[in-house]
Parts: C-alpha cells; sequence; structure tokens
C-alpha cells in the first residue's frame, strides 16, 4: 500500500517534471485545450445570464381579460369571483372603463383622440396576475377564462417571454452541441499529446512489460498526464471566460448606464467553475486512457 | 520427463511466425528446479524464440509451455506480468535505459513491482555490488563499458532474485576475459538456487562448465 501511494507519487511527480521540462508545447497543448473548453463554458455562462433576465422578467406574467360592452354589475362580480377562484391565480384587479380612459388620457397625444370620440369605446377589463411564469399555465388560464360568459377577449401578456424562452432552448440544444464537439477536440488533443509521449518512452514501456509490469503500471503516469493536461487546460478555460465577461461587463456598464439601468453578467458560480474543471480533468484522463489502451493493445499484437 | 518436480517444461512446442517460417518444430525437455544448462544451436536455430516462448512474450502455436506449474497457453493476460517477476531475463539487446542513472536501471523492475522505495534501494545497492558496479551507481549507462553494460544488465536481472534466470547471448559482444566473468556470475547464481538458462552460440564457454547442453537445429532439438 505505501509502495503502490509512493508510486503514484512519482507518477505524479514525474509528470509535472516532463511538463515542465518542454514549457512552449505544454503551454500550446494547455491553451488548446483551454480555448476548445472555453467556448463553450463561456457561451453557457452568457447564455445563464439571458436565463435570469427572463426568469426576473415574468416573474409576475399578466392576462388581461376585456369584458362584453353589455356585461352589467352582477355579471361582473360573477366573472370577478371565476377568475379569483381559478388555481394559479395570485392577484386580480378590476380596471373599470371609466379608470381606463382616465389612464389613456394621460398618455401625450390621446386626449385629442378620446376627445373625438362619441363615447368610451373602453370595455371594462380584469388584470390577473399568475402566480408561476410557466407558459403551460399562461395558456390554460387564457382558454379556461375565455369561455367565461360575458367575456370578449383575453390578452396574455407573455407572449414575448415565450419566445425568449423557445430561443434560449434554441441555445441551450446549441451549447450542449458546442460542449460534445469540443469535448471530442479535447480528446483528440489529450490523444495526441500522450502519444507523442508514448512513443518517446517506447523503450521504456517495453522493458517495464518484459520485467513484469501490469497493464496499470504502464497507464498510470500516463493518467497523470491527461488529467495534468485537462486540468490546466480547463483552468486556462476558467481564465478566458472570466476575463471574457470582466471585459464585457466594462463595455455593458456604459451601455446600461444609457439606458439608466444597471445590469451586469453574473459569473459562473464556484459550483459551476468546479464542475466546468472536472469535465476538463474528465477528458484528459479519457484520452489518454485511449492513448494507452491503444498502445498496449498495438505491442500486444506483435 | 520428470514434470511433477520441472520448473520449466516444453511438451512438442512448435512455432510458426506469419509468412510460414517454422521457427521451432515439436520440441520437447524438462528443467528441474535448480539446474543451470545452455542452449546452443546456430544463428537462427530458435535459441530466442524458445527463450521468448518461455517468457511468455511470445506464444506458441502447438504444445503446452510450463513454467512454475502453470501452462502459459492457459495463461490470461493479465497473468503474465505476474510470470514475468519470477524470471530474471538479460536480453540480447540490453534494453538498458540511457536517460536515468545505473542505480535507476536497476531499481526499475522493484518499482515496477511495488517495492518500498527504501528497502528497494537497498537491494538495488546489493545487486549492484555483487557485479561489482557499486562505485559506478551514479553514472550513466552509456558511460560503461561494454563488459560493465553487460553486467549493469545482468545486476537488473537478478536484482527482484527471480527462481529462474533467462539469458539470451550475454557474452556475444564481450572479449574472452569479460565473458568468463559474466558466466561466473550465473554459475554463482546457480550455487545459491537460481534456475539459469543461457543460450549462446560460444561452445569454447560451454565446454568450460560441466552442464546439460540443449542443442537446437533448425528448430529441432538434437
Amino acid at each position: 500500500m505505501r509502495a503502490w501511494l509512493q508510486h503514484h507519487g512519482l507518477s505524479l511527480a514525474q509528470t509535472l517534471a516532463r511538463l515542465a521540462r518542454s514549457p512552449f508545447a505544454t503551454t500550446l497543448n494547455v491553451l488548446a485545450i483551454g480555448v476548445a473548453a472555453a467556448l463553450p463554458f463561456g457561451v453557457y455562462c452568457v447564455l445563464g445570464n439571458f436565463e435570469s433576465l427572463s426568469r426576473n422578467a415574468s416573474v409576475d406574467p399578466q392576462l388581461s381579460v376585456f369584458l362584453a360592452r353589455d356585461a352589467a354589475k352582477p355579471e361582473i362580480g360573477a366573472v370577478e369571483a371565476r377568475l379569483k377562484d381559478a388555481r394559479g391565480v395570485s392577484a386580480v384587479r378590476f380596471v373599470s372603463r371609466d379608470a381606463a380612459l382616465v389612464e389613456l388620457n394621460r398618455v401625450a397625444g390621446m386626449q385629442e383622440v378620446i376627445a373625438s370620440l362619441p363615447q368610451n369605446p373602453l370595455p371594462d377589463a380584469f388584470v390577473v396576475t399568475l402566480s408561476g411564469s410557466d407558459p403551460a399555465l399562461a395558456d390554460r388560464l387564457e382558454l379556461e377564462f375565455k369561455s367565461l360568459p360575458k367575456v370578449a377577449y383575453v390578452q396574455a401578456d407573455s407572449a414575448w417571454v415565450r419566445r425568449l424562452d423557445a430561443l434560449l432552448r434554441l441555445g441551450r440544444t446549441a451549447v450542449g452541441l458546442l460542449a460534445v464537439l469540443l469535448g471530442l477536440a479535447l480528446v483528440a488533443v489529450t490523444f495526441n499529446t500522450i502519444r507523442l509521449q508514448i512513443l518517446t518512452q517506447r523503450d521504456e514501456i517495453e522493458l517495464c512489460r518484459l520485467i513484469g509490469a501490469t497493464h496499470a503500471y504502464i497507464r498510470r503516469p500516463y493518467f497523470y498526464l491527461g488529467s495534468l493536461l485537462g486540468l490546466f487546460g480547463g483552468i486556462a478555460a476558467l481564465a478566458i471566460v472570466l476575463s471574457g465577461l470582466t471585459v464585457l461587463n466594462r463595455d455593458l456598464a456604459d451601455l446600461a448606464y444609457l439606458y439608466g439601468s444597471n445590469v451586469s453578467l453574473k459569473f459562473p458560480s464556484p459550483n459551476e467553475m468546479i464542475s466546468a474543471l472536472l469535465a476538463a480533468v474528465a477528458l484528459g484522463w479519457l484520452g489518454a486512457y485511449l492513448s494507452v489502451s491503444r498502445h498496449l493493445l498495438e505491442t500486444d499484437r506483435d | 520427463m520428470t514434470d511433477g518436480v520441472a520448473i520449466i517444461s516444453l511438451r512438442q512446442v512448435s512455432k510458426r511466425y506469419p509468412g510460414g517460417f517454422e521457427a521451432l518444430k515439436a520440441v520437447s525437455f524438462a528443467v528441474e528446479p535448480g539446474e543451470m544448462l545452455f542452449l546452443t544451436g546456430h544463428s537462427g536455430a530458435g535459441k530466442t524464440t524458445l527463450l521468448k516462448l518461455i517468457a511468455a512474450i511470445e506464444r506458441a502455436n502447438g504444445g503446452a509451455v510450463l513454467v512454475n506449474g502453470q501452462n502459459l497457453s492457459a495463461l490470461r493476460p493479465a497473468a503474465i506480468p505476474y510470470l514475468r517477476r519470477n524470471l530474471g531475463l538479460v536480453f540480447q539487446g540490453q534494453k538498458l535505459l540511457f536517460d536515468r542513472s545505473v542505480f535507476d536501471n536497476v531499481m526499475l523492475p522493484l518499482i515496477v513491482t511495488g517495492q518500498p522505495y527504501r528497502e528497494a534501494a537497498r537491494r538495488a545497492r546489493a545487486a549492484l555490488d555483487k557485479v561489482g558496479l557499486l562505485p559506478r551507481e551514479k553514472a550513466n549507462p552509456v558511460t560503461l563499458s561494454g563488459g560493465e553494460q553487460q553486467r549493469l544488465c545482468v545486476a537488473r536481472a537478478v536484482v527482484n532474485r527471480p527462481a529462474i534466470l533467462l539469458a539470451d547471448e550475454p557474452t556475444a559482444s564481450l572479449d574472452a576475459a569479460y565473458a568468463d566473468e559474466i558466466m561466473e556470475m550465473f554459475s554463482a547464481f546457480n550455487q545459491v538456487g537460481v534456475t539459469v538458462l543461457v543460450a549462446t552460440h560460444d561452445r569454447q564457454l560451454i565446454g568450460k562448465y560441466r552442464k546439460r547442453v540443449l542443442t537446437l537445429d533448425h528448430g529441432k532439438l538434437q
């Protein structure tokens, strides 16, 4: 057991020394992996920001329920009761046709239009606030309210939220595809790097096998090499993404200032960063596994 | 045949290489534990192939090779490393690693088999001492003479205290004095109980020892 740990320590130390001996090649490899990993991770982070934006915007999606012009007081009361009883409704506000006209009057340029009308054209209406931002809920309630007596028209104010939602779904799929493709690239980069390393050490590997080394022993240093390449590549990817977000935030602050708001891109959470690093390490390990297995298989054959 | 006590036993072993060349034809013999014997024959007679079969570096096409009672053709690939740990191999091409010191070359079999470092270092120095290379432990093997390199190979082969020592032309590139030196070392290991099988075409050297001699001729045992 102690000897086993010693060998692990030795493998790790030798691998680090080997990487340090060729700093230029190591840096380029780490950069290649870093860029490959930074693309999907960066897009994922930006997308996450849009997602929280859409979540904030749709905190209280509303439905406007317009009543028929001839709805009488008791009928209005009946509709109000049904609206309040419906599941998924958090608040119901009545806007009378007179109140609506007063409100419309406040909008610049509308006074003349309204004054030219013979009578108030607006219907009584309810503004219904939904308790959840689920688009399915809004759809269901919209249909339900439409079928109420004396309801002329129901307008959902969440259409744009749903469009954004669909766009984000598209974005998530794109990130998924990008991650798979660049994950493959990452495996390929480590595979080739390890293959080169194996070829320079093929005499040593052959000798070790002749004097009783197990496959696990042969693989061990290359697992460290692959995992370390993945780890350093992952760190490079995080550095690229974090500095990218910082630069974007600087420009975004100017833009937001001009619009009188205060938005900025959020940085990935520690959990997300650790997950990204672990994924890079795992892919590096996989590249090493494939590379060494291939070599062992090739040399087994002859 | 005394298979019951044999440490190495071959029965009707044949080896054909892709392309049809028959390196060994129905070879049978048995080696008792603690025996020392020579394997001789012309170049291309199959000496190296025979040693490779015993070390499970190659597989026989027919017949059975038994080492330590294990039938090698039935051996799982994962068990081969553990078989080889019982063997000390002196290769024809030496296979020394020139990117590390003499000491580290001898350390390798011990590290591969998972010995604790301190104990391994002690045994590596003991092995180097036995072949007279302890003063050169920090040197790079490339700076050693041919005879010293061959002694280093012997030290590496015996450092794991194998039960069987297989040597393929260990004196091929050495002058007579160095060759005698190496052969004396093998004889000394044999006297402490190691089974030694030496493949060589040097009949003069064989004549100095009263040991069994197996002669191969075009893949057939004479």
